[in-house]
């Protein structure tokens, strides 16, 4: 306990736990062009990103598909070498040593297990804290407090192939943090999972950061996760990072709008209601789409107001998506 | 609190593996069987060859049974360990190393403990039962160079074939789905290590010896066992130095890993 302490102070003398400058990641594609002519093209997937992060922040690192998210992830957990540039993590170069940098992050890719398929769970935590070389009693302390607050005792016996998607990934976070990480870097954490689900892994995150002052980097689709969760969020966009600041400067901005898409009985002119703005119809107006501002209203209040109008059929609820914000940051920049 | 030993923690990863396998009881004895059947399918074909020909490649059946005994025991050792290297083009593609290199511990070593397949023992005792059927014909001199060679060769061997393993997964990063590649060059490998070396042709006699060392995990240092000399570029002699075969091929197994592994980070070839 006595070294975590003495990390903690080197936190505070400024060294941000991760640094990358100018990073570049480029990768050369081979295309077939005729029969046996090939074209070689190289692709920028990171294309000179700086940014810094101190310990304790909370960033969410969003971007559209194939924007460089998944690249940088790998750059800074050692995975993957930089072409150019550099990356530090927790004061290491994270390629050569990637050993030493293994225990001080935890990462969860959201869509590849870390978790031994046919094992109970409960071995899982047993042989990550092997691998991880804790001591048999803080290795099983340490299990007992996350089985504890990701609710997942009535799990430990049953193998990971049989849990639901969002057991496993409680499943997963835990399996992440079983040894203290430093920086927990989430890839795509909530993807997939229902809404208590998503729920419960981001109050998890939210007491566990508190309580340790535990680094967060995630990427997501979700803005839910990036407003429950991160104080400043990082915008990438093809290779280049087009935002950096925090979420309600975001905010200023774009418009991280609600959209609440409400079904009619009939065909219906556009609706006009005071908490919301009608974006669009279809089908005549049977089905109205009406986008709101969760900062100045409720889903419910707009809906009440529909309501009082016409009847509601059905309804859903479309978050902001992040597609939509990158190209408004383009549009205002 | 000590940090756990390394030990402590190959032994917690072991133990999990062969508790899992342990499990489902019926469907390990099965794999148990099927690995039996498969070792005694491989005798077969050398005894389908001696119910033709009486000498094989300057060998009688005992003799000839001796070596595929001996390459077979080696090879099944390698299996249990290593074998896990063959489903590495599955890892690659379902995106598992990404996973093992967030870890503290060496990458082949994590393939090796993540699945530590038991059941390959069944060939094994298939080939010790080989070897203690055909010991008494073969009339040996039992000093203790014989005992050691003995006991050492299938452990060399296992070495050996471990190493052509390690090399085919170091290679299976170059290839998209190159399991098929990589497994005609380790389960060849095998073949060839378990036949009469006098009987492959002078290249491939030559290739199997001094670049992959097949020929060392048992017909070489067999042939000292019996007192036979050996045939042109192979004496016998060199049964003493199979040791140092199977360091020259961890060299190349070793090269061709971190080859691979350096490619998979993109840190170039």
């Amino acid at each position: 306990m006595f070294v975590v302490s003495l990390e903690r102070v080197a936190d505070v003398t400024g060294e941000p736990i991760l640094a990358l400058e100018d990073l570049h990641r480029s990768f050369t594609v081979r295309q077939k062009i005729g029969r046996v002519r090939r074209r070689t093209k190289v692709v920028h997937a990171v294309d000179g990103i700086t940014a810094s992060i101190q310990p304790g922040e909370a960033v969410g690192y969003i971007g559209a598909n194939g924007a460089g998210k998944s690249t940088t992830i790998k750059m800074l957990t050692g995975i993957l070498v930089p072409t150019s540039g550099r990356v530090r993590t927790c004061g290491y170069d994270p390629v050569p040593q990637r050993r030493q940098l293994a225990r001080e992050i935890g990462v969860v890719f959201g869509q590849r297990s870390q978790l031994w398929w046919d094992l109970p769970l409960r071995d899982s935590f047993r042989i990550l804290g092997a691998i991880h070389r804790l001591p048999t009693a803080e290795a099983k302390a340490r299990t007992e407090q996350l089985v504890d607050r990701l609710a997942l005792a009535d799990l430990l016996d049953t193998p990971v192939r049989q849990l639901s998607l969002g057991e496993r990934m409680r499943g997963e976070v835990a399996a992440a943090l079983v040894h203290r990480p430093r920086l927990l870097v989430l890839d795509e954490p909530t993807i997939g999972l229902d809404m208590i689900s998503k729920e419960r892994l981001r109050h998890f995150l939210v007491a566990e950061r508190a309580e340790f002052g535990t680094t967060l980097l995630l990427t997501t689709h979700d803005m839910g996760d990036i407003e429950r969760l991160c104080d400043r969020v990082l915008v990438i966009d093809r290779g280049r990072l087009v935002f950096d600041g925090t979420l309600p400067s975001l905010a200023e901005r774009v418009a991280l709008q609600r959209v609440l898409v409400v079904d009619l009985p009939e065909p219906s002119p556009d609706l006009q209601v005071d908490a919301a703005s009608h974006i669009g119809s279809d089908l005549d107006g049977q089905r109205q789409r009406l986008a709101f501002s969760p900062k100045e209203t409720t889903a419910a209040r707009v809906l009440a107001e529909v309501s009082a109008v016409t009847e509601v059929v059905d309804l859903t609820l479309e978050e902001p998506a992040i597609e939509d914000i990158v190209r408004t940051l383009y549009g205002v920049g | 609190m000590a940090e756990l030993s390394a030990i402590e923690a190959y032994r917690i990863l072991v133990g999990s593996r062969v508790r899992s396998q342990l499990a489902y009881r019926t469907s390990f004895w099965l794999n148990v069987v099927t690995s039996i059947c498969v070792g005694m399918v491989e005798f077969l074909e050398i005894y389908a060859i001696f119910s033709n020909v009486p000498v094989f490649g300057g060998l009688d059946l005992r003799q000839a049974a001796l070596v595929f005994a001996l390459a077979s025991a080696g090879f099944a050792l390698a299996e249990v360990v290593f074998g896990q290297l063959d489903t590495m083009p599955t890892y690659l593609r379902l995106g598992r190393l990404e996973v093992m290199l967030v870890r503290p511990m060496p990458l082949m070593l994590q393939l090796i403990t993540s699945d530590f397949q038991l059941r390959r023992l069944g060939q094994l005792a298939v080939s010790l039962v080989i070897i203690i059927a055909v010991l008494p014909g073969l009339h040996l001199d039992y000093t203790p160079a014989t005992v050691y060679l003995l006991v050492i060769t299938p452990l060399t061997g296992a070495a050996i074939y471990a190493a052509f393993f390690a090399a085919a997964g170091g290679l299976q990063f170059f290839l998209i789905d190159g399991a098929e590649f990589t497994s005609s060059f380790v389960y060849g490998g095998s073949y060839a290590g378990q036949l009469p070396g006098s009987v492959l042709i002078m290249p491939v006699r030559v290739l199997f010896t001094f670049v992959f060392p097949a020929t060392m995990t048992a017909y070489v240092p067999a042939l000292l066992i019996m007192g036979l000399p050996g045939p042109k570029f192979l004496p016998a002699w060199l049964g003493w130095f199979a040791p140092l075969f199977a360091a020259w091929a961890w060299l190349l197994a070793w090269m061709a890993w971190r080859t691979g592994v350096r490619r998979f980070t993109g840190a170039g070839g």
